[in-house]
């Protein structure tokens, strides 16, 4: 038998392998597998990625990018797509962005983490990210639309026919919101972590009440966390079909949404419907390609950015 | 250095403030009950309404019904027939068959990754795979559904020679790519932080690292890796858009993988654009969307509470 000696990296604790002594046996086998279980998913996301690239990089032009469908589909461009999905992420990120970080500093300032209430809205928090999104959009169409819109209209335009009492896109951009929430509250959470202690003493030491020292000392150094979070939640938001489809998205439209209770196009659900209700895929499939293309080109732009900032974020902590 | 200058504020201000960030802070809270009051509002009438339940109770929606006179009772799901059918076992049968492709793609994948990123990867691998995972995270899934139904079903069904191009095979494989990720970042954060001390004591035992990674890390952070599965399964069961796109939605009775199936949720989202509101079939459609929610919630809070466990266990070791 040989001896197993390890030296450990003194700043990273980790062992550095080439100081161990290995014995014979290398466990081939069962690193191997292992390996070969990373190297398939690679595979396949590099199968899938190339697949939609190759297959839409060509149709992608100003062109498709700025004109409306035509022809059934089969020809045009998506733009009202494109501009229904960029509103409902803005109309969302503005409901989910206060909500979400007011619930973030109240967890992380205002109690102790082993409270029971704070206990108790985690566990709210963690579940909520575990409803399943066709879930959300049953809550989007009972609560938003069933409740408060029918609501609105049974007190305001009692003699018209429904007004808020329909789907639209102020209630499919709620429903998102209240999806999204956890990612907000999640990433704000992990930025307010960050903040050094001192930073909040030397605000208190100034006088500050702890109202004041929240909102010029702590959410300021919050930000890159925040924007993290909405990055993210925009980028989840983007991609969601199922909650959006009973709760506003429409099939087509031949003009783009004006108010707040007007329907919209929508990415993703302009694919769905492509992919699926399509006379002739044959003809659909470029501009579905295309469309693809855009959608994931967008949830990965957005997704790299939060990366960078948050490996920002990681690089002040370790500093700090 | 930009000067700060704090001027005195009422306690009243304060106070205000403070309670305004409680209230908001029960969001999350007030949204989860919400979610779970206004669905299963819906579903209600199934419970207590005679005239809905002429059409679909619960007794109806579970076990075999003799629908046309002189015919053997079956299990049917067909709301939109001359004589409604709403036999919910078809589409429990899909759904977990396609969940159970998932799991069965999804668990080896997902642990043997996580496995090779937490013990067997150098930097540069664990800069690969990890990313690589991040980035399948964050295709939506409609776009994994879009793959499914245009790529993957006639490559599937070119290399095994299936009947049915959309089947449960099919559309298992294509939603085991959403659930890998939940399965692999779940695994890897069991398996890091499992103390140094233990992987130290295997070590000056004899082990190398190998046999400690799978003889002493693996074991301890099983009940982690366990956690990942079962959140892995709840979103296998909610996952709507890649089953909608990808199985072919036959509302089935049948054990075979290659036949087309159709889930719970992709009912949900296929027939409740076209139902009459306050109709049986809305009812039976809420009914399906409690059940799925009460589903993820019981494997969520298992899943949470395996986690907890075992952090504290492994923290316990370490003091």
């Amino acid at each position: 038998m040989t001896t197993t000696a390890s030296i450990r990296n003194k700043h990273t604790g980790e062992l550095d392998s080439k100081l161990v002594f290995r014995p014979k046996s290398r466990g081939y086998f069962p690193k191997g597998l292992c390996l070969a279980a990373s190297l398939l998913i690679i595979i396949m996301l590099a199968v899938i990625l190339g697949n939609i690239v190759i297959g839409g990089y060509h149709i992608i032009s100003w062109d498709f990018l700025s004109s409306p469908p035509e022809n059934g589909m089969e020809s045009g461009g998506i733009f009202p797509a494109i501009f229904g999905t960029v509103v409902l992420v803005i109309l969302m990120t503005i409901a989910v962005i206060p909500i979400g970080v007011f619930t973030a500093i109240y967890l992380q300032e205002y109690t102790r983490p082993e409270a029971h209430i704070t206990q108790l809205i985690r566990m709210a928090i963690n579940n909520l990210a575990a409803v399943p999104s066709i879930v959300f959009g049953l809550f989007g169409l009972g609560f938003f639309i069933g409740f408060i819109g029918n609501g609105i209209d049974s007190i305001f335009y009692s003699s018209e026919g429904p007004v808020w009492g329909q789907p639209a896109i102020l209630w499919a951009s709620l429903t998102l919101a209240v999806l999204t929430l956890p990612i907000v509250i999640v990433s704000t959470e992990e930025a307010l972590r960050t903040i050094p202690c001192e930073l909040k003493e030397a605000s208190y030491a100034l006088g500050a009440t702890k109202l004041q020292t929240i909102w010029r000392v702590i959410l300021p150094q919050a930000m890159p966390g925040i924007l993290t979070g909405a990055i993210l939640a925009v980028s989840r938001g983007a991609g969601e079909v199922a909650p959006i489809m009973f709760t506003g998205a429409a099939y087509y439209l031949p003009y783009l949404p004006g108010a707040l209770n007007d329907q919209f196009m929508e990415l993703g659900y302009h694919i769905y419907v492509m992919a699926t209700q399509s006379p002739d895929i044959e003809a659909t499939k470029p501009i579905l390609y295309g469309t693809v293309l855009v959608l994931l080109g967008l949830t990965f732009a957005l997704n790299f950015m939060a990366i960078l900032i948050r490996s920002r974020l990681r690089l002040r902590r370790i500093n700090a | 250095m930009k000067r700060m200058k704090f001027k005195p504020k009422s306690k009243v201000h304060e106070f205000l403030g403070e309670k305004l960030i409680a209230i908001n802070a029960f969001a999350a809270l007030i949204a989860i009950v919400l979610i779970f009051a206004f669905i299963f509002k819906e579903a209600i009438p199934i419970l207590t309404d005679p005239e809905i339940q002429q059409e679909a109770s619960i007794d109806k929606m579970t076990f075999k019904q003799e629908f046309y006179e002189g015919r053997d009772p079956k299990w049917s799901w067909q709301p939109n027939s001359e004589v409604p059918k709403y036999s919910v076992l078809p589409l429990v049968i899909g759904t977990l068959k396609a969940a159970l492709v998932a799991m069965l793609f999804a668990i080896p994948l997902g642990v043997g990754a996580a496995i090779f990123s937490a013990e067997f990867a150098s930097r540069r691998w664990r800069e690969i795979i990890k990313p690589a995972i991040e980035m399948l995270a964050g295709i939506p899934s409609v776009v994994l559904g879009f793959f499914a139904l245009i790529v993957l079903a006639t490559i599937m069904q070119d290399m095994f020679g299936f009947l049915f191009r959309l089947n449960a095979v099919t559309a298992g494989i294509a939603l085991g790519l959403a659930v890998i990720p939940i399965v692999f970042t779940i695994a890897e954060d069991a398996m890091t932080s499992v103390p140094i001390s233990l992987r130290d004591a295997g070590l000056a035992l004899g082990a190398n690292q190998w046999q400690v990674s799978l003889t002493v890390v693996l074991p301890a952070a099983l009940p982690g890796i366990a956690a990942g599965v079962v959140l892995g399964f709840g979103r296998a069961i909610g996952e709507t858009m890649i089953v909608l796109m990808a199985s072919g939605n036959a509302a089935i009775v049948s054990a075979s993988l290659t036949d087309s199936m159709r889930t719970i949720s992709a009912s949900i989202a296929a027939e409740l654009a076209e139902v009459v509101f306050g109709s049986a079939h809305y009812n039976v459609l809420f009914f399906l969307g409690t059940l799925l929610f009460i589903f993820t919630f019981l494997t969520n809070l298992g899943g949470e509470l395996a986690v907890t466990k075992l952090k504290r266990r492994l923290q316990g070791r370490l003091s």
